[in-house]
């Protein structure tokens, strides 16, 4: 298992491993900063798991699969549609909670419960089955391979090779630290999630801005479940997203709501599931590993809040 | 019934037959004979006594979780681990009742109690973490329901799995089973412990002051700390006593004919219906049997439909969710509340004015 440990195959294991919780992670960040619990993200996961897989076979259908370039095309039509989607979800979400002033705990539990049986009820109705995708064919994203890095032993086969999402969703992490820090949006975003009235009352429409995050969420949210059916996976399989959604609400939480803070947590997250996948070589039940993840990050979510409550108890104490 | 209380009532009706039409609407466009299917649906259940009987059935562990629901969500404890606390609830049993040999009378009593502290112990890790920690119960329940069924199935597969099964325990003995009232059908005595806990449940959320403490937190809690309620009493007790419940019903639910083995590899759900059960009952656990029953009933219609003909089961979860989503959602038929309330003061006015 040591051996395991040290070689480009766990790297690689952790990568693929983080980026869907990476891209949710981001979703519930912005979310949580412009002041909304975004529990819908799993269900928004989900649908976008299985929208990925039927987008992106429609694209092969378009600009078909013979050629490398085809089948670029194919998985960007898929995936742009995808994300458009992912937003219109948010979209939605958004408007149960703000218009209709749903409860938004009690509208994600709706909408994952719709993304939970609609999902089974849509392939069945496009593939004639509820358990898999299997007969359809979806176009993957691509992996990325830097021609001369990927020569250079170890950090080359780190870099070259991985998924086009990958890096895509350590890309999202840098535009989304920017978004929230240096644009008058973000800024703007962080006001209404610190104190709703106080950006009402110098003009901001509260509302509108929790929209626009909600839709970004969508959006950020819909890249990581394509990425669970077209990369991590090639098919789409029932309850695919697998607490996901609600593990990247916790990795959130653990980064205080930051982007930055996130991706760390992830990446802590994305280990925990490599050494998870590594010890399935060894004689530990299945069913005990299949629980490291979870049981992580609920003891992680113990450990940071502790940190967090003792602070702030130092600061009150202090004033 | 004054006037908010019929606007309710109304809004409720109203949110169920949307989510129905919706339904319809998502028949009509996947099926190819829907008409069948709505019918099957909507009349299946009535259609055989064991049709019947199953509705019966299938509402005994939804009236369970929908009370442990009631209750932690009455002190506005957002804690889901209800799913999971339903599961170790069962498995609890399942190795009580294979590990432990006690006469038939005492058996199902002591495997259902070490079910029900099961369950609470479960509810009570977000419930102590919020304490001791301030950690959302919330995102800590999610992970644990997780942990809960991986945990359970390691427990099946290590120590209680028959070889001959492959995924099965061995046989529930006799001795620890709840036996079925009427011959013919699977209806079993745990319909009396389930109204029983209904009641009992109604009776501790509004009659009694630990319960009036802890809807006082659920309305307010500002209010609540300034008055002198303990904050922390209230979130241990609401939390444990929804574990307990809900445990004691995955016990129930595995003690009873349903079941002949312990099966459950994967979640159930019942934790996440009892959102809906609760949602429908306005958290008072007096009205969850009736929420249960309808939910039994369209789940029942809709598991017929889907052995009869092309349109799946899990439509029914979509009639649920557009259920929830409209019940809550309060700006749902707002207009009409106004016109509702401004009509009552004028009648009281005019009232008035005679008197």
């Amino acid at each position: 298992m040591l051996n395991g440990i040290f070689s480009v195959e766990f790297v690689n294991s952790i990568l693929r491993a983080t980026t869907p919780i990476l891209f949710a992670t981001m979703a519930s960040a912005v979310a949580a900063k412009a002041g909304i619990c975004n529990m819908a993200l799993e269900g928004m996961m989900l649908l976008s798991a299985l929208f990925g897989v039927l987008f992106s076979a429609m694209g092969g259908g378009i600009f078909g699969t013979a050629s490398g370039l085809s089948q670029f095309a194919s998985f960007g039509f898929g995936f742009l549609l995808t994300v458009l989607v992912g937003g219109l979800i948010g979209l939605i979400f958004a408007f149960c909670i703000l218009h209709m002033k749903a409860d938004e705990i009690l509208a994600a539990i709706a909408l994952n419960l719709i993304a939970s049986g609609g999902t089974v009820m849509i392939l069945m109705a496009v593939a004639g089955e509820k358990g898999a995708s299997s007969t359809i064919a979806s176009v993957a994203a691509p992996k990325v391979v830097i021609p001369l890095i990927g020569s250079i032993p170890v950090l080359g086969e780190i870099l070259s090779g991985q998924n086009l999402l990958t890096w895509l969703s350590i890309l999202a992490v840098i535009v989304m630290h920017v978004f929230l820090y240096k644009t008058p949006m973000g800024l703007k975003i962080r006001a209404v999630g610190e104190n709703k009235n106080a950006a009402e009352s110098v003009g901001i429409s509260a509302r509108k801005i929790q929209y626009i995050a909600l839709v970004i969420s969508g959006m950020l949210a819909s890249m990581g479940g394509f990425y669970l059916s077209g990369g991590y996976m090639n098919m789409f399989t029932r309850e695919m997203a697998a607490g996901r959604g609600y593990i990247a609400l916790a990795a959130s939480s653990m980064g205080a709501d930051t982007p930055v803070g996130g991706f760390l947590v992830s990446i802590l997250f994305g280990i925990a599931q490599a050494v998870a996948n590594l010890m399935q070589l060894t004689t530990i039940p299945m069913q005990l590993i299949q629980l490291i993840p979870y049981l992580t990050t609920l003891i992680g979510l113990g450990i940071y809040s502790y940190a967090r409550m003792k602070r702030r108890k130092k600061l009150l104490s202090s004033e | 019934m004054n006037s908010a209380k019929r606007f309710e009532a109304v809004r409720m009706v109203f949110a169920i037959l949307i989510a129905l039409l919706i339904s319809f609407v998502i028949i009509f466009f996947v099926s190819d004979e829907p008409v069948n299917a709505i019918v099957q649906l909507v009349t299946g259940p009535f259609k055989s006594k064991r049709n019947l009987a199953n509705v019966f059935e299938s509402m005994i562990p939804l009236i369970f979780t929908g009370t442990g629901v009631c209750i932690m969500f009455s002190a506005n404890q957002i804690n889901l681990a209800g799913e999971g606390a339903f599961h170790v609830g069962g498995l609890v049993a399942a190795v009580a009742a294979l590990k432990i040999a006690l006469p038939a009378g005492v058996s199902p009593v002591v495997c259902l109690l070490l079910s029900a502290v099961a369950g609470a112990l479960l509810t009570a890790i977000p419930a102590i973490m919020k304490v001791k920690t301030e950690a959302s119960e919330l995102v800590s329940s999610l992970m644990l329901n997780y942990v809960a069924l991986w945990f359970s199935t390691f427990i099946l597969m290590q120590f209680i799995c028959d070889p001959a099964t492959g995924a099965a325990s061995y046989s529930i003995p006799d001795a620890a089973s709840l036996s079925s009232l009427m011959r013919g059908t699977r209806i079993h005595s745990g319909i009396f412990i389930a109204i029983l806990v209904a009641v009992l449940g109604y009776l501790f959320l509004y009659k009694t002051k630990v319960g009036y403490q802890l809807r006082i937190v659920g309305e307010n809690e500002e209010y609540a700390r300034y008055s002198g309620i303990s904050i922390i009493k209230v979130i241990l007790v609401s939390q444990l006593l929804g574990g307990f419940i809900a445990g004691l019903g995955g016990g129930v639910e595995l003690l009873s004919p349903i079941y002949d083995r312990f099966t459950w590899t994967a979640s159930l759900g019942y934790g996440w219906d009892a959102i809906i059960i609760c949602t429908l009952a306005k958290k008072n656990p007096l009205y969850t049997p009736f929420a249960a029953l309808f939910l039994a009933y369209l789940r029942t219609g809709a598991s017929i439909m889907s052995r009869a003909t092309d349109v799946s089961f899990e439509i029914v979860q979509i009639t649920q969710a557009v259920i929830i989503l409209f019940v809550v959602a309060e700006q749902f038929l707002s207009r009409y509340k106004h016109k509702l309330i401004a009509k009552e003061a004028k009648e009281a006015l005019k009232e008035e004015e005679a008197a």
